[in-house]
């Protein structure tokens, strides 16, 4: 079964509140054919350990990644993933869109 | 996110009630406002607009990126009626992320063997239906074709404002049942909101055909814009 965004929301807030670093990763934009719309989010704790989803699964490894790193120093980060962004980011949408993902600390 | 912030915001939805978090994408400046709040709030228009339509979006305010991300509650679907349809509707509707419940009376059709997983409440729609506070985010479907058991329900559903509702039955039934909802005090624009015939023609013949055609209305009447629905 999908995961709601409920669930996601109030995992975000028991693993923080068990002392573990977590962000929180949301669609804030998209543009052309998007997997998953405005709003749609990803909570990741320090373990790595993941629960939602930005995308189709094409680009959650690399918002894992970046998300270790907005834990660590507890800066936001505005990530962009599109066709476009293949070589730089090394993943892309295969479905062609575009989408903004802002990454954020919760408890920052 | 502050963690006050997620807490109040888990808050308001486990209480059901809208809530935006508008967030400076530049900043990571971030304000909670809840639904009774938005009226008084700067960004009335745009939160508003957003809340109507229950869609998260990026808009720009004197050259700031905000991001608007509308956390509407989740959907709920009650069935009236623990019929053949329904067994095959309540595991769609959960596939759907919908909260599920079937009411039904006859407890030779709501039992837990027909049922297994899914809330099921064996009393009458007067009993039933009022604890379970059927608001504007619940879809409510009226399956027995018993009048005794659909008519009052579907009453409830009037007076809860449910985004969806609809009743099986032929456009002959449907026209008496009509006649009858009315003699018990249901307005014109009362009956004009129900669905029936039941779902998008889709040629559906199987209870499970059937179900996949209700779930298909219901996520039309959710999605698609007003108008078009």
């Amino acid at each position: 079964m999908l995961n709601r965004d409920q669930d996601i929301l109030q995992a975000a807030e028991d693993w923080q509140k068990a002392g573990h670093g977590v962000a929180l990763a949301t669609v804030v934009e998209t543009w052309g054919s998007a997997p998953r719309p405005a709003g749609s989010s990803l909570v990741i704790n320090d373990d790595g350990t993941f629960l939602g989803s930005v995308s189709g699964g094409c680009v959650e490894g690399a918002v894992v990644t970046e998300a270790l790193d907005v834990i660590a120093s507890g800066q936001p980060k505005l990530l962009e993933f599109g066709v476009a962004d293949e070589t730089a980011w090394q993943v892309g949408l295969s479905c062609g869109g575009t989408i903004r993902v802002y990454v954020e600390k919760v408890g920052a | 996110m502050k963690l006050s912030t997620l807490t109040e915001l888990n808050a308001e939805r486990a209480a059901r009630r809208p809530a935006i978090v508008v967030t400076d994408t530049a900043s990571g400046e971030q304000r909670l406002v809840k639904a009774v709040e938005v009226a008084a709030d700067p960004l009335h228009a745009e939160l508003s607009k957003q809340l109507r339509m229950g869609k998260s979006a990026s808009i720009e305010v004197d050259g700031k990126k905000l991001f608007l991300n509308v956390y509407a509650p989740t959907a709920k679907l009650v069935i009236v009626g623990a019929v053949h349809i329904s067994q095959a509707l309540a595991p769609l509707a959960r596939s759907l992320d919908y909260d599920v419940t079937v009411v039904d009376p006859r407890t030779a059709f709501a039992s837990p063997e027909r049922f297994p997983d899914v809330p099921l409440i064996a009393e009458w729609p007067d009993v039933a239906l009022p604890p379970l506070n059927i608001d504007h985010y619940t879809a409510f479907v009226a399956l027995t074709h018993d009048p005794k058991i659909d008519d009052p329900a579907l009453l409830h559903a009037f007076a809860r404002d449910c985004f969806y509702i609809g009743a099986l039955g032929s456009k002959k039934t449907h026209a008496k049942r009509g006649e009858r909802l009315k003699a018990q005090g249901a307005s014109d624009a009362d009956i004009a909101r129900i669905h029936a015939p039941i779902g998008l023609a889709i040629g559906a013949v199987s209870p499970s055909e059937i179900a996949v055609s209700i779930m298909a209305e219901i996520t039309a009447t959710l999605r698609l814009p007003k108008a078009a629905a």
